[in-house]
């Protein structure tokens, strides 16, 4: 008997597949539910693509088991599955229409002409690619072949879709625009997406849970704002937004709160886990924009380095703050550009303060 | 348009080319009309003589079997190549162009050894009971089939690997993702992508073996007249210039009006493989 309570949606069981001796993707477990935004987020290189393939029926797993609903579906063809997948690149077939491309997978399925014709219709509208339907491919945008590459994924109503790197050939602009039109298309379909990217702000803003993938394993899980705030690795503070790393030994814990040295400052920090014991070496990961920035004050500073202004970058809405600290090495802050009434220069010393709950402890881990 | 510096360093190769390869087309267009005398003489004799009817047919008919077989053998052979791992490609590579190694007189013969009366095959196919009598597989059409298809695939695979090799593999995994098994996607999607390789392949093996002279000679065993081994015997024995430069003159009109009619349903740069 299947467990019930995992029974429901894509089940991943320890799932890996090695190329020779290389192991593209190892022992990856995952529970997709029903009907969510799922991001596999990593550099390239990180088998999110072999994953997916996997999924998809084009990669046979060298071990595990994929379950959809309970059910292995391992020994299925990727025809088989009626999954939804959008390629990178889209793989739209050249030969055929707008049309002809979104009707090929209902006319594959036997489905009756006046049924396919209202269906197309229905996806041209829903893509608004309407007055495009007799346009060959290689006739449109980028941005237009990405949708008719969803219109016709999701053309025979599958429950699942998955897409790799989706939106990797448009630029800046229009990424972002997209972004929401499949974020909208996600609530109004809903099928369960699996989304490839390794773009850290497409997976923020778009997903339900982030999957953190690096040389094929599974780093973390959860929700977007999870896994800012509380990640637990290196790798993850690092890969999503960035993150400036404190490493020093704890020199008193008191309940909650440690206190360690960091270039011969005290700092601390609130725990929300279980506490490191005294004399253990720690790392605290410190997002840059939860650091104040003052100019050289008159008292101590309670939880905080002094640190010589390096370098700025402007940004527009903010401004990055680079400075030494003198025997650890360099810290980053990001200022708001609108409020800032001091302006710093290059040369100049100054306070660099933050709460106490704002670090995080991490582990190093060597590679992911 | 002016004259530029860069045409001056083309014309002597210009030239070159206008003197050996323009001037004798010339000069058989010419003969066609004036050999023995002014006229459309020659080109009368292909409704009056009934055995230059029937060498055209056998010409057109054999030319059109080997295109067929040669591009069908091609295009397994190509399909195999294009999904091999690129090693194993490239040594399977070499073995095709072995081939173009190989005198065409000797392939001939080779064949005449294996499939003859007491030929290897034979042999076999006797002394395993299968037939009583050897079964006549040359010195007749069939022969001829059999060298000029087997000489033709080298040059149907080229075209049709080419083809295989540029298509994007995400476009069939596209097709079995949409529910298509792997015979429709052959069909629907994999086919009609390799169209461009396949009329490649037709034109190049149906052009080529229009000339052909010494398979059919050797192979025919004497029965299988077409029209270059004609045009040889009435150029060197019989010295019949009219009626030899007539039927090239016509061999050539037939292959460009071909390449015309192509060109009216796809651009021909394109089939041979140019970008536009
Ligand atoms: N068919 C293959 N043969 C050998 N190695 C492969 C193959 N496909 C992928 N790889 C390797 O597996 C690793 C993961 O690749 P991939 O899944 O494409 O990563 P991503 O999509 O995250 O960039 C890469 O190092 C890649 O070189
Ligand atoms: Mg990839």
């Amino acid at each position: 008997m299947p467990d019930p309570a995992s029974s429901d949606g894509l089940t991943l069981k320890g799932l890996s597949k090695r190329f020779g001796s290389f192991e593209a993707v190892t022992d990856v477990c995952l529970d997709v539910r029903r009907g969510e935004f799922l991001t596999l987020l990593g550099p390239s290189g990180s088998g999110k693509t072999s994953l997916l393939m996997m999924i998809a029926g084009f990669l046979d797993p060298s071990d595990g088991d994929i379950a959809l609903d309970g059910q292995s579906i391992i020994r299925l063809p990727a025809e088989k599955r009626n999954f939804g997948m959008v390629f990178q690149g889209y793989a739209l077939f050249p030969h055929m229409s707008v049309w002809q491309n979104i009707a090929y997978p209902l006319e594959v399925r036997k489905q009756p002409r006046a049924q396919i014709q209202s269906r197309v219709q229905e996806m041209l509208d829903l893509v608004q690619l309407t007055e495009f339907s007799d346009r060959l491919p290689r006739q449109l945008s980028g941005g237009q072949q990405q949708r008719v590459a969803l219109a016709r994924a999701l053309s025979f109503n599958p429950q699942i879709l998955l897409l790799d790197e989706p939106l990797g050939a448009l630029d800046k602009k229009l990424r972002t625009d997209v972004q929401e039109q499949l974020k909208d298309l996600h609530r109004r379909v809903g099928a369960t997406f699996i989304y490839v990217t390794h773009d850290q702000e497409e997976a923020l803003s778009m997903s339900d849970r982030v999957v953190i993938m690096n040389h094929g394993k599974v780093v973390q899980v959860g929700a977007p704002n999870d896994l800012y705030e509380r990640p637990e690795t290196v790798f993850a503070a690092n890969f999503l937004g960035k993150s400036n790393f404190l490493r020093g030994s704890v020199t008193a814990a008191n309940g909650q709160t440690l206190s360690c040295v960091v270039a011969g400052a005290d700092v601390h920090h609130r725990c929300n886990g279980a506490a490191p014991g005294v004399g253990e070496l720690v790392t605290l990961a410190l997002r840059p924009e939860k650091i104040d920035v003052a100019p050289l004050g008159d008292a101590p500073l309670s939880n905080g380095l002094q640190g010589t202004v390096s370098s700025l970058t402007y940004y527009g809405s903010n401004f990055t703050v680079t400075t030494e600290v003198a025997g650890f090495g360099s810290v980053t802050a990001e200022v708001g550009a609108w409020r800032n009434p001091h302006r710093f220069e290059t040369g100049q010393t100054v306070d660099l303060s933050w709460q106490e709950d704002a670090t995080v402890l991490v582990s190093e881990g060597t590679e992911s | 348009m002016r004259l530029n510096n860069y045409w001056l360093l083309v014309a002597p190769l210009l030239l070159l080319v206008m003197a050996l390869y323009a001037w004798p087309v010339i000069n058989i267009l010419w003969l066609s009309v004036t050999e023995p005398q002014a006229g459309l003489q020659n080109y009368e004799k292909l409704f009056a003589s009934s055995s230059l009817a029937r060498i055209l047919w056998t010409t057109l008919r054999v030319c059109l079997l080997t295109t067929f077989g040669a591009v069908l053998a091609g295009y397994l052979v190509a399909y195999m190549m294009a999904h091999l791992a690129s090693g194993e490609r490239s040594w399977m590579l070499t073995f095709v162009l072995v081939s173009f190694w190989v005198s065409v007189l000797v392939r001939a013969f080779a064949w005449l050894t294996l499939l003859g009366r007491n030929g290897l095959l034979n042999g076999a196919l006797i002394s395993s009971g299968l037939t009583d009598e050897p079964i006549t597989f040359v010195r007749n059409e069939l022969g001829v089939l059999i060298g000029m298809i087997h000489y033709m695939i080298p040059y149907a695979v080229l075209p049709l690997l080419a083809n295989m090799q540029g298509l994007d593999g995400r476009v069939m995994s596209a097709s079995r993702s949409l529910g298509a098994g792997p015979l429709v996607t052959f069909r629907r999607i994999y086919l009609p992508l390799t169209m461009p390789g396949i009329f490649a392949a037709s034109i190049l093996v149906f052009v080529i073996s229009l000339g052909f002279y010494v398979t059919p000679a050797i192979l025919g065993g004497g029965r299988v007249l077409m029209a270059a081994e004609y045009i040889s015997v009435q150029v060197l024995v019989t010295l019949q210039w009219g009626t030899a430069s007539m039927l090239a003159t016509l061999m050539l009109g037939g292959v460009l009006a071909l390449m015309f009619t192509l060109s009216r349903f796809m651009k021909l740069s394109e089939v041979f493989g140019a970008k536009a």
